[in-house]
């Protein structure tokens, strides 16, 4: 048989595969060279990137919880203008698209870093984080209130001709009514699911382990959280869906497309095997082979209810 | 670079501290004191993340067989704190561990011929055997190490093996003098004079302290940090500490993992 077709396409980026790599988990990428082949892969996703540097929370920022890790790392980042002057050259080197996540707090901010980097060649498209305190308006997390979330992501949209993929939160009620508030928006695509907000406690000292006393959860203990909110939306909702939360295995990643997710993205796992995401990416393409399937995307929404 | 490495030995050096041999590719032998590994200490999801450790040593043993090939070992030296290191611990001989190295900068070695100084408070000892070994090819150098209490220090005797002077403290006394490890090195910083340089690992408090009395007798001092990491490869920003001009405004977090874990002291912010 012919190798397997594993190509995607998520609001007119072309993917050679459906794995990308989760923003914040993966650097700027070149931190993962030495380790694995970053042409093996869809598409890297930067870490959260902000109109200027962001220092981010106090330390600790990361603790281990079973079966996942909570962080507060605050979204530190280089800020938007050293990212396009210092990162991305490295970048246009590889033959992968490159996903810039952006996030601000207020809507101005999030217009603005959509707008600088419209014109950077480098970016194949935007991931808008709206998972991020308004500080204008109380802060008030944009990704809770659809209202919110709509008004972000239309800032965006305007700011830029470049696809928007917004990244949704799974600390809400009805997930299906944030998405539907993001494609009322213009939204090319949803990705889901950022962390959810949890907290650790140290029994001896009687503190929180993280300064920042709460923190977002991550690893395969989202999992079925993420399996459902993926299954959820793309039911209801038209947009393709990047499928996001737990995945440490092609077995994973499969899993997301039944559910309904056109693409994947690898997140904790790249901390526990640097080359998780090309690993992921491969055993899709056995599992492919081995079931003669000829075609990833046979797979997607193929779910049997 | 990430690869298997195969327990070679896993031996309680002390009550709750053992010593791990495990193989490494040849490319290790070029590891530098003060690096570090990543150890991912069972191929499962808990514990989940890898756990970080010093270079204790880095050695190539000749084969024991006519034709054989030599092969590159790598020593840690870890306490027994929690689940990673528990399951550690409960390793042996032909076990397979996935791991990365080498980690991080490790320390700038000076000008030969100078006097150095390594400090070293419990576990923290670890990088230091590594770094003597090279030290004392040009240098003279003392080794001053604190403890809780005796089974607190550990290895003195490879150290001494080295030709290197060893002040022991430990809080208790049962070990050398009583009182603190910066205590001992306070006195015979004032007693000495002329051009030595320090090299410090430990707990924070001790690395403080350190850095302070080497703020005060004008010494170079570096100092080999831990903190809490995910990635150990400068993606995750969890491991962060304050550069000295760091404020809100204009951040200046370094990486323990990349841009460490050794820093120079007047890097860093010691507030
Ligand atoms: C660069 C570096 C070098 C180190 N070298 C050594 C060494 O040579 N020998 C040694 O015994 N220990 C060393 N440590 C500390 C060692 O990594 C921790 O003791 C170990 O990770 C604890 O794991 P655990 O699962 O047993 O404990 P748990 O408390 O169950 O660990 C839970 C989590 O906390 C983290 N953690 C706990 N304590 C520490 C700590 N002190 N520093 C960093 N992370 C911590 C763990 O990595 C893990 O993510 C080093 C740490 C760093 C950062
Ligand atoms: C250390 C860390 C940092 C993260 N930083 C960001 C970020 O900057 N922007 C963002 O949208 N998501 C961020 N995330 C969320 C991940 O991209 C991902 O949505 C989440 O971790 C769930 O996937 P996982 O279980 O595979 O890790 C971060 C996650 C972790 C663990
Ligand atoms: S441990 Fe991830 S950046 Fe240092």
């Amino acid at each position: 048989m012919n190798r397997p077709d594993t190509s995607v396409e998520i609001a007119g980026i072309k993917l050679r595969n459906p794995v990308m790599t989760a923003s914040g988990t993966f650097g700027y990428g070149q931190e993962f060279a030495e380790y694995m082949d970053l042409e093996k892969i869809g598409a890297i996703i930067t870490k959260g990137l902000s109109l200027r540097p962001k220092a981010g929370n106090r330390t600790p920022r990361i603790v281990e919880t079973k079966g996942g890790m909570l962080n507060a790392i605050g979204l530190q980042n280089v800020g938007v203008d050293a990212f396009i002057r210092e990162k991305a050259p490295y970048l246009r080197t590889i033959n992968t698209p490159v996903i810039a996540n952006i996030y601000g707090n207020s809507l101005d901010e999030y217009r603005q870093v959509a707008h600088l980097l419209d014109t950077v060649p480098e970016v194949a498209g935007m991931e808008v984080n709206i998972s991020c305190p308004n500080v204008k308006e109380g802060g008030i997390v944009f990704g809770t209130d659809p209202k919110a979330a709509f008004e972000v992501v239309r800032q965006v949209r305007e700011a830029t001709i470049k696809p928007v993929i917004v990244k949704l939160s799974p600390n809400v009620t009805d997930i299906v009514a944030m998405a539907r508030a993001c494609a009322d928006a213009g939204a090319d695509a949803l990705s889901l699911i950022n962390t959810l907000t949890g907290m650790a406690i140290d029994l001896q000292k009687r503190r929180p382990v993280l300064a920042n006393v709460t923190g977002g959860l991550s690893g395969p203990a989202i999992k079925p959280v993420a399996l459902r909110m993926v299954w959820q939306v793309s039911r209801a909702i038209e947009l393709p869906i990047i499928g996001i939360g737990g995945i440490m295995t092609a077995t994973d990643a499969l899993e997301f497309l039944l559910a309904g997710a056109t693409a994947v993205q690898v997140g904790t796992a790249n901390f526990l095997d640097p080359a998780a995401s090309q690993k992921v990416a491969e055993g899709i393409e056995h599992y492919l082979a081995e079931n003669g399937i000829a075609d990833v995307k046979e797979l997607i929404g193929a779910l049997r209810v | 670079m990430q690869f298997k490495s195969l327990v070679l030995s896993n031996t309680e050096v002390s009550p709750g501290y053992f010593r791990m041999r495990m193989t490494v590719p040849a490319q290790l032998s070029a590891a530098r004191p003060g690096q570090f590994v990543m150890v991912r200490v069972r191929d499962a999801i808990d514990p989940l993340l890898r756990r970080p450790f010093g270079i204790y040593d880095v050695l190539i043993l000749e084969p024991d067989f006519d034709g054989g090939s030599p092969q590159t070992c790598l020593d840690i030296l870890y306490k027994v704190v929690g689940k990673g290191t528990e399951t550690l611990s409960t390793m042996h001989h032909g076990d397979h561990l996935d791991v990365l190295a080498p980690l991080g900068n490790g320390f700038d070695l000076g000008k030969p011929g100078e006097e150095k100084i390594l400090v070293g408070g419990g576990v923290g000892l670890a990088p230091l055997y590594f770094l003597a070994k090279e030290l004392v090819k040009t240098d003279c150098v003392h080794l001053f190490v604190g403890g809780r209490t005796r089974d607190d220090i550990l290895c003195i005797t490879e150290f001494e093996r080295l030709g290197i002077e060893t002040y022991v403290s430990t809080d208790d006394g049962t070990l050398g003098e009583q009182g603190l490890v910066t205590e001992v090195l306070e006195k015979e910083l004032t007693r000495r004079k002329g051009k030595a340089s320090i090299f410090a690992c430990g707990p924070h408090p001790m690395l403080k302290a350190v850095a302070a009395l080497a703020e005060r007798h004008g010494i170079p001092c570096q100092v080999s940090l831990e903190a809490y990491m995910a990635c150990g490869v400068g993606a995750c920003l969890g491991c962060v500490v304050p550069g000295k001009e760091h404020t809100e405004e204009a951040p200046d977090f370094r990486c323990v993992c990349k841009d460490g874990p050794v820093f120079d002291f007047q890097e860093l912010q010691w507030k």
